[in-house]
């Protein structure tokens, strides 16, 4: 199996997200970045496809500035064969992204593209189905468990209330949900070997987008929080101001 | 005249919730642009019946393909009858629920048609005659207002978040032919959760769980509560619960689950990390229930609660079905 996979390198998912001055980015001051979670579940269903079938490689590809080597080389350490830096400045456009890395696609042989379902910085939710729709190939989002026999693959796909069963021929396109598999942590041997693995650089130059970020903000402001009482006691008047108050009851 | 165009999703032949919520949000809208909406409906045998309910939200002109084939999503065929009633109405916008069909044909749809998507959003607004989107950005830690550079502009909204208000009208029903694609990707079947409850992302009350509760076998005391609550509500569960194999993974409500926007959240044992209020900061009312006075689940709580849950739900159940008894 020969699988590249799409990973993104985005603030971690425990980091403090400030709006920088002027509203149009986050601060990234002290933010640690890290490979976008589900892009891990991505890398690890390739990285099994390819020690189950015993062949093929596992291609890790991103869109990013220069810092995003770093992230290529966590998903070398992982076991990904060879990685590969679009380096460009990011897209809030998620077809942008999309068209930077079909690009980088069509020049390869594989037999599955895989992707995280959503970007945890953007919450896009784009990129995988945009990839599939601009090359023609069958495509499943938000997969949590993925069978590949011969040529054909059964995926089932998370959707409201229930799961859906997908089956499409490869080559194929898939987004990992979490709970397809347990990533695994990059050993030692794997951290060094990283280091001599080939990772290709390149520049690109994104499509202008068609969408334009006016401003970032803060959330909204919730309701002052507020404290009903301790124990069993706060029932009641927990009760009646549900009712009576927010009128949820 | 700028219409409104509005995917109201089926499954199995009839509207899914977030159909009324789309047709609703595209009606809010049209109407600030003098537009109609046009509702586009695509689904198997039943689909036609079900779709007249959408004038109920607003919708002028009720498109239907129906076709057994279509009985489950089919995401070649709803792009391609996207892309052509896309060209012959020349909406403003096209919006879809950011369910996980909304979002899976909204992006195929932009691609096919090179259209910038706006995902999730939680609010439109119409400024210069073009639509303006908020969306919650970095789990819900930033919101971005976003204008359009095109037209249409393709948007997903947030279920739960945008009222299904009712604004009835006399809406004409159009069949459409089904659309000849070769699928390259075929949905086969569809298996339902055990429980034919609603889904977290589309409950308007939420019931959720956290390692607080110590065992798989407690969440009885969970079940009895949203039980109280009524058909409304659905249980949720905090990741490390879905870790420990207590709860099915569709429950897990946060930044690697579910974001939801209920009216009402019931945080019962859960501490609050960032990355689970990033799923349901945006709840209407949370209500906190933990032992712990300090924990960061009461620094978002509308109200809350310090006391052990084990006391606490079996009361708070039994005080609710009371006062829902009392109302009849
Ligand atoms: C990349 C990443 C993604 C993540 N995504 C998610 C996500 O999507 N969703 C999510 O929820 N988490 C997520 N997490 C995990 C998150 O950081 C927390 O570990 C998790 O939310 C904790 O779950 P909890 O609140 O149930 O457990 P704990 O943090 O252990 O909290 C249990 C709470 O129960 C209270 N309690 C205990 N006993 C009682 C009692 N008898 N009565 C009342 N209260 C009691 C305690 O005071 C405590 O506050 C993610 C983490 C990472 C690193
Ligand atoms: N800049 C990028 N470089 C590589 N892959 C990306 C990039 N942006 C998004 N992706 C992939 O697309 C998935 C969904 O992202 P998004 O559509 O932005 O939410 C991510 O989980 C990645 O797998």
């Amino acid at each position: 199996m020969r699988s590249i996979v799409c990973i993104k390198r985005v603030p971690d998912s425990e980091a403090r997200v400030r709006v920088a001055a002027g509203g149009m980015a986050i601060d990234a001051s002290g933010v640690k970045f890290a490979m976008n979670p589900y892009d891990e579940f991505a890398l690890e269903e390739a990285l099994r496809l390819k020690e189950q079938s015993g062949e093929g490689s596992v291609t890790a590809v991103t869109v990013g500035p220069d810092e995003a080597r770093e992230t290529l080389r966590s998903a070398l350490a992982m076991g990904a064969d060879e990685g590969v830096l679009l380096r460009s400045v990011g897209s809030f456009d998620g077809l942008a992204v999309a068209r930077a890395l079909a690009d980088e696609i069509a020049t390869r042989d594989y037999d599955l593209v895989l992707f995280g379902k959503q970007a945890i910085d953007d919450d896009n939710m784009q990129v995988p189905a945009m990839v599939a729709q601009l090359m023609g190939l069958p495509c499943a989002t938000v997969v949590v468990d993925l069978k590949v026999e011969g040529r054909g693959a059964t995926a089932t796909r998370e959707i409201e209330g229930g799961h859906e069963i997908v089956e499409f021929d490869l080559p194929g396109v898939v987004s990992a949900q979490k709970g397809l598999n347990e990533p695994r942590y990059p050993s030692l041997k794997g951290i060094m070997a990283a280091k001599r693995k080939p990772l290709e650089e390149k520049d690109v130059t994104l499509a202008d987008p068609k969408i334009e970020l006016l401003g970032l903000t803060p959330p909204p402001a919730r309701a002052e929080p507020e404290i009903v009482g301790e124990g069993v006691e706060a029932v009641p008047e927990l009760v009646r101001r549900l009712r009576e108050e927010a009128k949820v009851l | 005249m700028a219409d409104i165009l509005a995917y109201a999703e089926t499954r199995a032949g009839a509207l899914r919730p977030v159909a009324g919520e789309v047709v609703a949000a595209a009606r809010a809208v049209a109407d600030q642009m003098n537009g109609q909406v046009v509702a586009l409906v695509v689904g198997g045998p039943g689909s036609a019946e079900a779709a007249s309910d959408l004038s109920r939200f607003g919708a002028d002109r009720i498109l239907v393909c129906e076709a057994e084939s279509l009985n489950l999503y089919q995401p070649d065929a709803s792009v391609e009858l996207l892309a052509s009633v896309t060209a012959s109405v020349s909406p403003a916008a096209v919006l879809f629920a950011a369910s996980a069909q909304g979002k899976d044909l909204a992006a195929r749809v932009a691609a096919r048609l090179d259209l910038a998507l706006g995902s999730e959003a939680t609010e439109i607004e119409v400024e210069g005659g073009s639509p303006v989107i908020s969306r919650p950005m970095y789990g819900g830690k930033a919101y971005g207002r976003f204008r359009f550079l095109q037209s249409p502009a393709l948007i997903s909204i947030r279920p739960n978040v945008f009222p299904a208000t009712a604004d009835p009208r006399e809406a004409v029903v159009e069949s459409l032919a089904a659309p000849q694609v070769t699928p390259t990707t075929r949905v086969v079947s569809i298996e339902a959760a055990e429980r034919t409850t609603l889904d977290v992302r589309e409950a308007p009350v939420v019931v959720a769980g956290g390692r607080g509760l110590q065992d798989a076998s407690n969440w009885q005391l969970l079940e009895d509560l949203g039980e109280a609550l009524g058909d409304d509500a659905t249980l949720g569960a905090s990741r490390a619960v879905v870790d420990a194999g207590w709860r099915p993974h569709s429950e897990q409500v946060g930044q690697t689950g579910k974001v939801v926007s209920p009216n009402l959240y019931f945080a019962v044992g859960i501490s609050g990390a960032i990355q689970h209020l990033a799923g349901m900061r945006t709840a209407g009312v949370i209500v906190a229930v933990n032992k712990d006075a300090e924990a960061p689940i009461f620094g978002v709580a509308n109200y809350g609660v310090v006391g052990d849950l084990f006391e606490v739900l079996p009361r708070l159940t039994e005080e609710i079905r009371a006062v829902r008894r009392s109302d009849g």
